[in-house]
């Protein structure tokens, strides 16, 4: 034996070390235990913790998307307006199946709205990831495009107002129902962030995806179909912000039109904050939703210990400038070699 | 002589108005160390780029083992056992040495996983650092990702990925240019067992010892044509260096 007494692995602990997702976790712990040391009555319990879950499930459905477009390096701008979109699409669907009421309508009513949901949000996806993969403008500026497209489209359809006549069914299982005290919601999203963090982390599909965004001729030359992934990333980024259109619709009782301006900036900056890299090429599912759930935790802290709320977007602020610049360094000390 | 293994003949490629191969010629042999040298300019990358799959000449004939072919894509080029090392190395810095070693060539894990497409990365792993170690590539650790490891190491995993995936034929472009002492032997040590399993290897360097020390034919290109071919043993750098800046030309090249 010469030179393979170098080849080794690296144990457990360095790799957990090495690992923006264990500084990530341990941060948002920290936020938990001093919110929870002030107010331990209020914050250690179980509705609070329902409701923060509750709250930040839609956000987290669009975050997995928005993870695999920032690891091939790409951005996805248009997730909110493509929820508003789908919401719209899936209401007036519903209600046209109805009289123009869908609220006392039955489960096939509400299957159909959610295909009308998922099919809105998938043709969005479809046609970034095109202009993206095929045309190679810019992603910042193809969803910037399709930020104001879908929006402007939804408004259309429904005249600039928001949609009413939520089926029942739909708002009280997926909406509010629960399972065993879980919310269904906070379930629906568990299974798309678990799918998600495995289909990334162990199937070629995500490795193909780490590695267009590492770099891209790179897959290009090695024989990867790098267009056609590229579109199926956005694909299942419209997709999933469609799904999350259906949940919003499920949970509010109300397609909404205004509220969702920042979606796409929250989901970014979960995901940035979860230590994947706008450089691509790095990143993780699990990262994601510790970085969701820093800003959801900081703002239900606030609240419930009585800092004024407005803090809660300069906090976010710094904790993501922060971890942008983390990365950076990192970087920049790895690519000096 | 043996039938080639490649043969091109009389390759044109425009990129606009700028003529980079003005009817190069180019053959390998089975089992030899071929070097293409030639000034910069003089079209090397180009109809390495050509006879890779990665660009299309304009005109000409391409023949691999007797037939002709035509290479749309570096893929097409694999199939036949062909492979190559680029100069910007073309590696995935964020992957570990082992997933830039099957980058595009997973293993999958046996059974419904793999319908899946689930990685059997463990497998890809072990198969690697085997690789890795017969053809003595030194890694710290297979696996941190490859951005974190020396140039000459990253060097040595691109050269260490066409090698195992080759059948036929290895193109190299300047392959030890960031390597140190050490690392540059170790390189020029895969050449030649490559070369002895019955690889033809392309060796395009602008280091004449190495190129004279490792080849067994020299072909040297000038402005986009093959000027000049030397049976390495029966050589000079100057001869060489003659060849590539034109002051020395050979009729029947």
């Amino acid at each position: 034996m010469n030179a393979a007494t170098d080849v080794r692995q690296r144990s457990i602990r360095q790799r957990l070390f090495g690992a923006n997702t264990l500084w990530i976790g341990l941060v948002l712990l920290v936020l938990i235990a001093v919110f929870g040391a002030i107010r331990p009555d209020a914050v250690l319990t179980t509705f609070t913790l329902q409701t923060t879950l509750v709250e930040t499930s839609v956000l987290l459905v669009l975050s997995v998307g928005m993870t695999y477009v920032i690891i091939t390096s790409g951005i996805d701008l248009s997730v909110g307006s493509v929820l508003v979109f789908s919401g719209v699409t899936s209401a007036m669907t519903m209600n046209a199946l109805n009289d123009g009421n869908a609220t006392t309508a039955g489960w096939g009513t509400v299957f159909v709205g959610l295909l009308v949901a998922l099919v809105s949000g998938a043709a969005w996806g479809l046609l970034n990831g095109v202009l993206i993969a095929k045309t190679g403008i810019p992603p910042l500026i193809v969803t910037l495009g399709s930020f104001g497209a879908a929006l402007g489209a939804g408004q259309l359809i429904s005249n600039g107002s928001n949609v009413s006549g939520v089926p029942n069914v739909l708002s009280n299982s997926l909406g509010t129902g629960t399972w065993f005290g879980i919310p269904n919601l906070v379930l629906l999203a568990a299974v798309v962030t678990a799918i998600g963090a495995l289909v990334l982390a162990t199937t070629r599909f995500g490795r193909y995806t780490y590695a267009i965004g590492s770099n891209e001729e790179a897959a290009r030359r090695v024989g990867i179909g790098v267009t056609g992934h590229l579109v199926k990333v956005y694909l299942l980024a419209g997709t999933l912000a469609g799904l999350a259109g259906f949940m919003a619709l499920a949970y509010f009782r109300v397609a909404s039109i205004t509220g969702h301006d920042t979606d796409n900036l929250n989901a970014i900056a979960g995901v940035v904050l979860g230590g994947t890299s706008l450089f691509g090429g790095s990143g993780s599912v699990v990262g994601t939703v510790l970085g969701v759930f820093i800003p959801a935790v900081l703002r239900k802290g606030f609240v419930i210990v009585g800092v004024n709320v407005y803090w809660q977007p300069v906090a976010v602020a710094i904790v993501l400038v922060a971890a942008v610049w983390f990365d950076q360094s990192r970087r920049r000390a790895r690519n000096q070699r | 002589m043996a039938q080639p293994l490649l043969d091109a003949r009389n390759l044109v490629k425009h990129y606009g108005s700028v003529e980079a191969l003005r009817g190069a010629s180019f053959t390998a042999h089975a089992g030899e160390v071929v070097a293409l040298i030639g000034d910069n300019g003089a079209g090397k990358s180009t109809l390495v780029k050509c006879l890779s799959g990665a660009e299309q000449p304009d005109s000409g004939t391409i023949t691999f083992d007797g037939t002709e072919i035509s290479l749309p894509s570096p893929t097409a080029a694999r199939s036949l056992g062909i492979e190559t090392v680029y100069q910007d190395l073309a590696v995935a810095p964020d992957l570990d040495p082992a997933a830039n070693l099957y980058l595009g060539r997973e293993l999958v894990k046996p059974g419904p996983l793999g319908w899946f497409g689930v990685l059997d990365k463990k497998e890809m792993r072990r198969r690697a650092t085997e690789s890795f170690r017969d053809l003595g590539v030194s890694l710290q650790s297979v696996d941190v990702p490859i951005g974190a490891l020396s140039g000459g190491q990253r060097q040595s995993v691109a050269v260490a990925r066409s090698v195992v995936w080759a059948s036929r034929l290895v193109f190299m472009d300047e392959p030890t240019a960031a390597l140190g002492v050490v690392q540059r032997e170790r390189v020029l040590d895969v050449v030649k067992r490559v070369r002895d399993q019955g690889m033809a290897v392309v060796l395009i360097s602008h280091n004449m010892p190495e190129v004279l020390a490792v080849s067994d034919r020299v072909e040297v290109l000038r402005l986009g044509r093959r000027v000049a071919r030397f049976r390495a043993a029966d050589t000079t750098v100057e001869e060489l260096v003659g060849a590539m800046t034109g002051a020395l030309s050979q009729e029947d090249s």
